[in-house]
């Protein structure tokens, strides 16, 4: 039988030292949380993190040592603008950068998922974009009547993509059932591989894609793996099956604050299993519990 | 002439909202409380074609406040992260946002304080600043007018394209470059001064030029001799915010929420 079914460890196995990893989701959303977990705890070193609309993914990662580079356009956890961690590493000089604008990073995943070397854009002329010393942007001039001259904005081409999403059947059909659909689709055609953490796995007839199909993410053909991963997402969301957890990204904002305060948080929420993570946020109940945030 | 008290928040959403006076109809994004306020303000009087949002995914037939909400709002489209782009990459819209830092180019900086690679604070990342700044117009809030927000000589990280010739290959600024208000506590300004310079077109009830000068790292220029008085708000356009922010969020913005004219203090 056809059956792309693993387990977040099967899918952490699947990377290696040196590899891009592409990040999905956004700040605070439907990021793929329980495999930055597991990638945190395990012995993967020197990653090249894609992660354009970063949030804890690029924190955890980054205070577990595990990144080399940095590809990203901001790391936010939105109600608290700051990431903590990332800031910390940052300001220590932990990790090389290439900064882009959002719409840039956009712009570099349509263009892997396109298969073509790169896309023109006019974003990033006139700023230090352009002028970061670890990277050469090229420009083109338009063939046309117009000549302008526009910045070449390289694709983005991750090892691996790791995504989020709320259904999924055994073989990779996925639903994302959240409003916005985010820029994940792109991050998976984009990719070389795509590996989804899902809320659920169903049998194909309960996706009931006839309804659902808006929701349908990608072709099953682009993704290699799927595991389920209840809370996967938490503490970012996964609405509407449930919300942000605020309390909680305190919890973690808080325990930037010292080496001490990050043992304790990494001892008690990253070094355990996945099941003793759930139980010590409070278990299913509590996160389906969680109220609608305000923006 | 009747005397109407007001804050300075109110002042200043009064002032956010002319940004958008003159734009027709666009997406009109207000970053924070008061320029959240402004477009809201916008929208309900003068400008009732500007489209605002939940601050989420939708576009809403009346304006969101900030904080908690009595109701869910009425619908009227999609403004998800994708249709963002596509908005903006079209010119139709205007942002009013606040930058950390600012120079005389109208460059704009949200990005690090000190070296890029490593820096002495690192802070959100460029965000869409890029693209924004060549894409669409853009107006500016700034909560402190000090000379650490508008820095003598270029921003540490420029995440928003300016007036600087001196980064465009062929010394003009692209098309889109289209850099509108800047509103801080203390005045109103433009870049209508010669090759662009900022230059302070109103300012605040009791705030002399030279205050401002004083608080700014480059050589302003002003609209007059006289330069005239930010406009108070009328009492129509109290009424216009404290229906749009029933939680009273922008009395929390300046410290012991100050009153709009300094002169009455």
């Amino acid at each position: 039988m056809f059956d792309k079914r693993m387990t977040v460890d099967d899918i952490v196995d699947q990377l290696s030292d040196g590899m891009t990893i592409g990040i999905g989701g956004w700040a605070t959303r439907r990021k793929p949380m329980a495999l930055i977990r597991a990638i945190a705890r395990s012995n993967l070193k020197d990653l090249t993190v894609m992660a354009g609309y970063g949030g804890m993914d690029i924190g955890l990662l980054a205070a577990t040592g595990k990144i080399r580079k940095l590809v990203f356009a901001f790391a936010s956890l939105d109600h608290f603008p700051l990431e903590p961690h990332f800031r910390n590493a940052r300001q220590a000089g932990a990790f090389e950068v290439l900064e882009l604008d959002e719409g840039m990073y956009h712009w570099g995943l349509r263009a892997g998922a396109m298969k073509l070397p790169f896309l023109p854009t006019r974003v990033g002329i006139g700023t230090d974009i352009i002028n970061q010393s670890g990277f050469d942007f090229k420009f083109v001039t338009s063939p046309y009547a117009d000549g302008e001259e526009l910045v070449a904005m390289p694709a983005l081409v991750p090892d691996v993509a790791l995504i989020h999403a709320h259904r999924s059947d055994e073989k990779g059909n996925l639903l994302t059932l959240s409003k916005d659909a985010l820029f994940d689709e792109l991050l998976v055609r984009a990719a070389k591989k795509s590996f989804a953490t899902v809320e659920k796995i169903v049998p194909t007839a309960e996706l009931d894609m006839k309804a659902n199909s808006r929701y349908n993410l990608v072709e099953r053909a682009m993704i290699d793996g799927v595991a389920e991963a209840m809370l996967g997402a938490h503490p970012s969301s996964a609405d509407p099956d449930y919300q942000l957890d605020l309390k909680h990204i305190k919890t973690y904002v808080e325990s930037a604050a010292s080496p001490e305060a990050w043992a304790e948080y990494k001892a008690k929420f990253i070094d355990v299993s996945e099941a003793d993570y759930q139980a010590a946020v409070g278990g299913a109940e509590a996160v389906t519990a969680l109220p609608v945030p305000i923006y | 002439m009747t005397d109407i008290s007001y804050s300075l928040a109110e002042l200043v959403i009064a002032a956010c909202a002319e940004v958008w006076r003159d734009d027709g109809e666009v997406m009109a994004t207000g970053i924070g409380p008061l320029p959240r306020i402004g477009a809201g303000l916008a929208k309900l009087s003068f400008a009732p074609a500007i489209q605002t949002t939940d601050g989420e995914c939708f576009y809403t037939s009346e304006p969101v406040g900030p904080g908690k909400r009595a109701a869910e709002p009425e619908f009227e489209g999609i403004a998800n992260y994708d249709r963002v782009f596509s908005a903006l990459w079209s010119g139709r819209r205007h942002a009013l946002v606040g930058p950390v830092q600012f120079d005389r180019y109208g460059q704009a900086n949200i990005s690090v304080i000190g070296d890029h690679q490593k820096p002495k604070a690192a802070m959100l990342g460029a965000r869409g600043f890029p693209g924004n700044s060549i894409s669409h117009p853009n107006s500016f809030f700034f909560p402190s007018h000090n000379k650490r927000a508008f820095v003598e000589g270029e921003v540490d990280f420029v995440c928003m394209a300016g007036y600087n010739p001196a980064r465009y290959r062929n010394g003009k600024p692209p098309v889109g470059l289209d850099l509108r208000r800047i509103i801080t506590n203390l005045c109103v300004m433009d870049f209508g001064g010669p090759d662009h310079q900022v230059r302070v077109i109103s300012l605040h009830p009791g705030v002399t030029f030279e205050e401002v000068q004083d608080n700014t790292g480059f050589p302003l220029a002003r609209i007059a001799d006289d330069i005239p008085t930010t406009p108070a708000p009328t009492a129509e356009q109290l009424s216009i915010i404290a229906q749009i922010d029933p939680n009273n969020v922008r009395a929390t913005v300046f410290k012991d929420n100050p009153a709009g004219d300094r002169r009455a203090a």
